[in-house]
């Protein structure tokens, strides 16, 4: 239903933001844009106030465009660096408490199951390393023991950016960092492999380094949750300002983090490879 | 369960035939969710609430709610609650001291997030050391958060308050949550007269499009919803907007009393407004004062009480009324603190005339002597001319 409520009732439109109506004729609500188009089209994430060479706005901005129902999708995130640009994206976004975003989200998706259960509502929580493997730990777990059906993305820069650099659980081991004067003591936390313990049926690890993979991944990430159960994706999200990455060097940091520590890992259950395969048949079939 | 039909909410709770049973709070509690229309709840363990969540869990089991869980720990449930209220549901929990203040986070910016809700306190100790009994010093945390506060003297106004909250909570012109408390154990466990509404007979579903604020449920315009962004820029604006919008939550807690005045009888209870001395009391507290009022009757003392049923919005203006002519004012309470003789200090202008106390807490029960004593005291009564309690 979400396209409906996109639109402005006539005579309206004239007295709407040029900004608002460039969204209704040339944003991407209610069609199928491929992601190498970004650019060309009025996108859901435009402007925001994220740092220069900042890989998780660059992230954030492909997670947009590779949506597969924007005007059914409802993002929620925390504190943190991600917020800032989701914040300010053409899609409703909620923020809650600290770490809270998949307590909050298994509510919500609840609801709107009651509410709407002939209706396709797509709900995914974005938040960092820090609000989902340290303070929203157990609320991330949790919600994946439940197996509420929504998607989790960590948009992982290994730090707590948004707060001046402090040590994370996701930092690698002996960095040094504030609050780990001496670097970090232990390594960082699994949290692909806790996924898939912990019930998700769609985990992926990837590194920034290729957009139509991860349009796809991000794609196939919200139909799994949609239909089957919890899905992570595990995204790294290099903080080049804590890191001391140079800007025009993020993407070379991104493909030698995906030859070391980051390559790309996708995981799914048979029940979700099949339904998979289903809509590649019948893509086939359509050409 | 019995084929609810939907009545009006005015119908409901204020004309509606009634059926006295021999219950306890935590029934009384349960059995009000069961004539709310809820649609979810959402339930985490701790005595003494777990009680009313069990019982609330057979509701669900039995039909009368669609969904319900155990939730990891009350950060989590009470964040979920706001979760499932900003998609357009009406939720209920319940929880009680350690598990209050664990998920107190969530419960102060449930008003500034604008999300109805209803949350059943049932107090105890909060710790060290370590003890689950009655003692309501958690209240004085819910007083500065923005939630309306209920706080029950007895099983009836357990079912009352918790009736009447879903649709205070969801005034267009509230629209925050509504906490309904009343004490562990002394209220939750002990059973009681309860005059109650019929079980076939349920309040009118949530419509979440009568709301001052857009339901995030993709259905409404405009498209760019957030209805609470982080402001966090260092100029004025940013100040402002923060500034506007709890003024705002402030004042839909101010708008709530017009329905505390409609739905339960106003915000406080006046026993014999003639009266020298005052009990001023809340909770539990407020049964032992009335005894004491009786006492005083058949000793022939002027005694009076001002049972005060809501603590948020604070009731200052009736207070201040009806303490205009009293020479003195005793405040019974069950926590060290003293949060409401606080509050009843600031309301009056001649606060010297309040004897602060006196206060158990710890589980401690608080015998009618205690008030006794200090009605003496005011009054200056010696000797021996006492009703054998």
């Amino acid at each position: 239903m979400g396209l409906k409520y996109i639109q402005p009732a006539p005579g309206f439109k004239e007295y709407l933001p040029k900004d608002y109506v460039d969204l209704i004729d040339f944003g991407p609500f209610g069609k199928e844009i491929d992601v190498q188009y970004m650019g060309q089209y009025k996108e859901i994430l435009e402007e925001h106030p994220m740092c220069a060479g900042c890989w998780m706005a660059y992230f954030v901005r492909v997670f947009y465009a590779a949506l597969p129902n924007p005007e059914d999708t409802i993002v929620l995130g925390t504190a943190g660096c991600a917020r800032l640009a989701l914040s300010q994206a053409a899609v409703p976004f909620i923020y809650g408490n600290y770490g809270d975003t998949n307590a909050v989200a298994s509510g919500l998706t609840r609801a709107l199951n009651l509410r709407f259960p002939d209706k396709t509502k797509d709900v995914v929580a974005i938040a960092g390393d820090g609000g989902l493997m340290d303070i929203g730990f157990s609320m991330t777990l949790h919600s994946w023991f439940r197996r509420e059906k929504f998607t989790t993305i960590m948009v992982d820069n290994e730090v707590y950016g948004n707060t001046g650099g402090q040590e994370s659980g996701m930092s690698p081991k002996g960095v040094q960092l504030k609050m780990a004067p001496k670097g970090k003591k232990f390594d960082k936390i699994p949290a692909t492999e806790l996924a898939k313990l912990a019930g998700c049926v769609y985990v992926v690890k990837l590194a920034p380094t290729n957009v139509k993979r991860m349009a796809k991944v991000i794609k196939r990430a919200v139909l799994a949750a949609r239909h089957f159960g919890p899905t992570f994706i595990h995204a790294y999200t290099s903080c080049n300002i804590e890191y001391s990455i140079p800007t025009e060097e993020v993407l070379k940091d991104a493909r030698e983090r995906e030859k070391k520590d980051f390559g790309f890992e996708e995981y799914m259950t048979d029940e979700v490879k099949e339904f998979f395969e289903e809509i590649e048949k019948k893509k086939e079939v359509k050409k | 369960m019995p084929e609810q039909k939907v009545v009006d909410t005015d119908y409901l709770l204020l004309e509606a035939p009634r059926e006295r049973k021999f219950i306890t709070g935590a029934q009384a509690m349960a059995e009000a969710v069961k004539r709310a229309n809820v649609d979810m709840a959402i339930a985490y363990p701790i005595t003494p609430q777990s009680e009313v969540m069990h019982l609330v869990g057979d509701l669900y089991a039995q039909g009368y709610l669609k969904d319900y869980y155990r939730a990891e720990e009350e950060y989590g449930t009470m964040s979920a609650i706001a979760g499932a209220s900003r998609a357009g549901v009406r939720v209920f929990t319940a929880t009680s001291g350690p598990g209050l203040l664990r998920g107190i986070e969530a419960i102060a910016s449930w008003p500034g997030h604008r999300v109805p809700a209803v949350l059943g306190v049932l107090t105890r100790v909060v710790n060290a050391p370590l003890s689950i009994q009655p003692d309501n010093i958690e209240l004085a945390y819910l007083l500065h958060s923005g939630i309306v506060l209920l706080h029950a003297e007895n099983q009836q106004d357990v079912f009352d308050m918790t009736l009447a909250a879903f649709a205070i909570s969801e005034m267009v012109d509230v629209y925050i949550p509504v906490a309904v408390a009343t004490e562990g154990f002394f209220v939750t466990h002990a059973k009681g007269y309860v005059e109650m509404t019929p079980e076939d007979m349920k309040l009118p579903a949530r419509d979440p499009y009568k709301a001052p604020v857009p339901v995030t449920d993709c259905e409404v315009p405009p498209a760019r919803i957030q209805r609470d962004a982080p402001v966090q820029k260092s100029n004025f604006m940013s100040y402002l907007i923060h500034a506007v919008w709890q003024q705002e939550v402030w004042a839909s807690n101010m708008r709530a009393m017009k329905y505390i005045n409609k739905y339960l009888g106003g915000p406080i209870e006046v026993v014999n407004p003639e009266a020298d001395v005052f009990v001023v009391a809340s909770g539990c507290a407020a049964a032992q004062g009335r005894e004491a009022v009786r006492y005083a009757q058949q000793e022939g003392l002027n005694v009076g009480l001002v049972k005060i049923k809501s603590i948020r919005p604070f009731p200052a203006k009736e207070v201040k009324e009806a303490l205009k002519n009293a020479k003195a004012v005793i405040i019974p309470e069950h926590n060290i603190e003293g949060w409401l003789s606080k509050e009843v200090k600031a309301a009056i202008p001649n606060s010297g005339i309040v004897t602060d106390g006196p206060r158990v807490y710890g589980g401690m029960t608080l015998p009618v002597e205690l008030i006794m004593e200090e009605i003496y005291k005011a009054l200056g009564v010696k000797g021996k001319q006492r009703v054998v309690i």
